[in-house]
């Protein structure tokens, strides 16, 4: 069927036509033509964020939250240039984003227009891939292809850009074709022969660890329930990267935490000691591995990772399967339980033996205090108030990111939104509107820090229009915690521009957008502030004043292996725990 | 903080000065890449190398394929086994790319360039470059009373002979395109 009308009204088709139901944007010159097509429109919702590198966050924590990909309409030039780094955040964390810029006439391209930029060569770098369309026929085509490269493989950001002429001219539309003709279809199968290796080596393995990433996530709801199911039947133990929270559940028996750079202690030295490591979905990133030559230097290791450019690029793997994770883990499930579901329960005993000994360091243990709040008091107090609920978190960048991670349970995928690659400080809030549009009945709290929060406040503007009831709970220590912290180990205790001078009153600030603001600062108040958080049906600026120079702990120094833990101050006290760690 | 043992002041403890431990010979790979031809095709190629630091030795691309609007870029390459690999997996992931081929390590494959090289000169020096030219079988394909300028196909080490050979003669300037390769047999 071809119809004809204008390149505006193409997008505004092809959107709806992909099943898009919320579009983050902001408007602008170049993009005029389709918002007077989206204004003459009732399917599609457009959210008016406040600047556009919050319109691709929230785009972003749609799509994380929801699995579905997020879309963005900005205007050319300064439009395009403020959405790089959402692209360039998506683009690491592997979140299907389609972005689509306004361009000046494509008689004007190259003449330095106003609000003219070359925003395919500045995006070239930090999309999956991205069009300039210079001809209305070409429009509907490129923006169906522009969804299947955002959501297929290894997802990410693309971006297509529409001069004004295109917008305006007509052409005929052409329908979403029903299987994609072009090449670009990545293996989603794996390997069989290696899979079998994998599972032989599971059969016999003596200390076992899967180590699971972002990509369980990005698999669907199917690969984290094909995990958990392969993870009791083996009983193996498992870890999970910061983007892998909530594949498998935190309160699952199997479950050690976090690993990597703050992640818990058992879970690095697992990784540390084990004989198989079974990498689904991680790209063994340098947060995770620390010292690259004395990364768990004897085991075997697996890579289940539907990116081909993942596999070898740091760590040699022994096991190297290209597939999506949920045909993998569906494949390997199937022939380990044909082959009689053997595993070595004897060593595995042993295994989770010495595991025990080291969850006995507790090494998230802290001592509150009586004067003032704690961060990990105040997540730990967070947790144990909402973790009944239906519940997304999202957070900005550094300590209290990190502490989240640590503190909060997440039993489900797709409740945990946190930039992980790029580490976007200002990510959290727009994420969290983009998570609460999706999710208009859910609880979704934004746990930030001060400084984070700060380079992307001007969205609750956005939060207050759409009566957004996103909590904004902020850990405010007047520093920037975490280079802080760093600058305490590593310079001298030269804390050179890490304090945050001339803060505002978060409590003005929320009534001046026309939210409410809370303030607590006393740890004897703190539950009740945070139940009047939770009791409040709006949007809340919760400004959590807390101890200033707490660090967060573990922590593998940068150029450390993982058996060389700092547990602070807390945890140095259990003399058996830390020095038998060393060891170890 | 006791439990600190982080030499305080010191700033050498960053991950990024860390190596990992794969063989640090330098291989060079010759690669043909099969792209989409569409706009930009050939920046993505690019953009990939200086992004991530990789080497181009030789790069040359046309149009092979009008009707099914296919390019074929040829790389030389020089790195660690280890970046090799990455590069063809990094190519493989652009998305107008079709295919990547590593001649280097496909079985065998031929690899030709072609330059046009001035010479200026008179005397024994201009009789001498004719003759060397036919040695090499290179053409002339214009001639002053002063200057020829030479053609010359053959492997980039035998362009580099010539032209090694030329300077003393009078070599002027070089123009070379790049290697193209094909893989032998069928």
């Amino acid at each position: 069927m071809t119809r004809q009308m204008t390149g505006a009204k193409m997008v505004v088709q092809a959107l709806i036509e992909q099943g898009v139901d919320t579009v983050f944007g902001y408007p602008g010159g170049a993009v005029l033509p389709i918002y007077d097509e989206v204004f003459q429109q009732n399917a599609i919702r457009h959210i008016l964020v406040r600047h556009e590198q919050g319109a691709v966050h929230a785009a972003e924590g749609y799509a994380r939250s929801t699995g579905k990909p997020g879309v963005v309409l900005v205007t050319s030039g300064p439009g395009a240039t403020n959405a790089v780094t959402g692209l360039t955040d998506a683009l690491m964390d592997s979140i299907p984003i389609v972005v689509l810029t306004g361009q000046v006439p494509t008689f004007m391209i190259g003449s330095d227009a106003f609000q003219e930029a070359d925003t395919v060569g500045i995006t070239r770098p930090c999309t999956k891939h991205n069009w300039l369309v210079k001809e209305t026929d070409r429009l509907s085509a490129t923006i169906h292809e522009a969804f299947h490269v955002a959501t297929s493989g290894r997802p990410g950001p693309v971006l297509v850009d529409i001069p004004k002429d295109v917008q305006f001219a007509s052409a005929s539309y052409q329908a979403k074709p029903k299987a994609s003709t072009r090449h670009y279809q990545p293996v989603v199968k794996g390997d069989p022969a290696l899979i079998e290796q994998l599972v032989a080596a599971m059969e016999t393995a003596e200390r076992p660890v899967f180590y699971t990433g972002g990509g369980v996530i990005n698999s669907g709801p199917a690969a984290s329930q094909l995990l958990r199911e392969f993870v009791e039947a083996t009983g193996f133990p498992i870890t999970s990267t910061l983007m892998g929270l909530g594949a498998y559940p935190a309160s699952g028996k199997n479950w050690l935490g976090m690993l990597g750079m703050h992640g818990l202690y058992e879970a690095n030295l697992a990784m540390h000691g084990c004989d198989l490591m079974i990498n689904v979905g991680a790209r063994f990133d340098d947060r995770i591995t620390g010292r690259l030559d004395a990364f768990s230097p004897n085991s075997k290791k697996a890579h289940i990772d539907i990116d081909p450019s993942s596999i070898n690029k740091v760590i040699k793997t022994d096991y190297p399967i290209i597939g999506d994770v949920g045909h993998v883990l569906e494949d390997a499930l199937h022939l380990w339980k044909s082959r009689g579901r053997k595993v070595n329960r004897e060593a595995i005993a042993k295994w989770w033996t010495q595991i025990n000994e080291w969850r006995k360091v507790d090494c998230l243990s802290f001592k509150p205090s009586p004067q003032s709040i704690k961060p990990q008091h105040a997540l730990a107090r967070l947790e144990a108030l909402t973790k009944d609920r239906d519940r997304y978190i999202c957070t900005e960048v550094g300590q209290h990111q990190m502490w989240a991670a640590q503190y909060l349970g997440f039993e489900d995928p797709n409740r945990w939104m946190t930039s992980g690659g790029l580490g976007t400080m200002g990510y959290g809030f727009p994420a969290s509107i983009g998570v609460q549009i999706a999710h208009p009945d859910a609880l979704v709290i934004n746990v930030a820090g001060e400084a984070s929060w700060l380079m992307n406040m001007q969205e609750m503007g956005t939060a207050v229009q759409y009566r957004l009831p996103v909590k904004q709970f902020i850990l405010n220590n007047e520093r920037l915690g975490m280079v802080r912290q760093w600058q305490e180990l590593l310079h001298g205790e030269r804390y050179s521009h890490s304090w945050s001078e001339a803060l505002p009153d978060f409590v003005k600030l929320a009534e001046a957008f026309g939210a409410k603001g809370i303030m607590v600062s006393d740890p004897a108040d703190l539950d009740d502030a945070i139940m009047e958080m939770l009791n409040y049906d709006g949007p809340v600026i919760f400004d959590c004043l807390v101890e200033k120079h707490e660090n967060c702990f573990p922590m593998i120094p940068s150029g450390e292996p993982h058996n060389k833990m700092l547990l602070g101050d807390a945890s140095t006290k259990d003399a058996i725990g830390t020095s038998g760690a060393v060891l170890v | 903080m006791s439990a600190l043992k982080i030499k305080k002041g010191s700033s050498k403890h960053s991950a990024y000065n860390l190596r990992p431990n794969f063989s640090d010979v330098q291989e060079t790979h010759t690669l043909a890449v099969l792209v989409e031809n569409e706009p930009g095709v050939l920046a993505r190629v690019i953009g990939l190398f200086s992004g991530r630091g990789y080497n181009i030795d030789s790069l040359t691309v046309a149009e092979v394929d009008r009707e099914g609007h296919l390019s074929r870029i040829t790389i030389v390459t020089t790195g660690t086994p280890q970046v090799i690999e990455q590069i063809k997996a990094q190519l493989g992931r652009i998305v107008p790319v079709h295919d990547v081929h590593d001649l280097t390590v496909e079985g065998r494959s031929v690899e030709r360039e072609l330059a046009l090289i001035k010479v200026s000169g008179s005397g024994d020096k201009r009789v001498e470059a004719l003759r060397l030219a036919d040695i090499f079988r290179a053409h002339v394909v214009d001639s002053t009373l002063e200057s020829f300028v030479f053609q010359i196909t053959g492997t980039p080490d035998k362009i580099d002979a010539f032209a090694d050979l030329m300077r003393p003669l009078g070599l002027l300037e070089v123009a070379r395109t790049g290697v193209a390769a094909l893989s032998r047999g069928t």
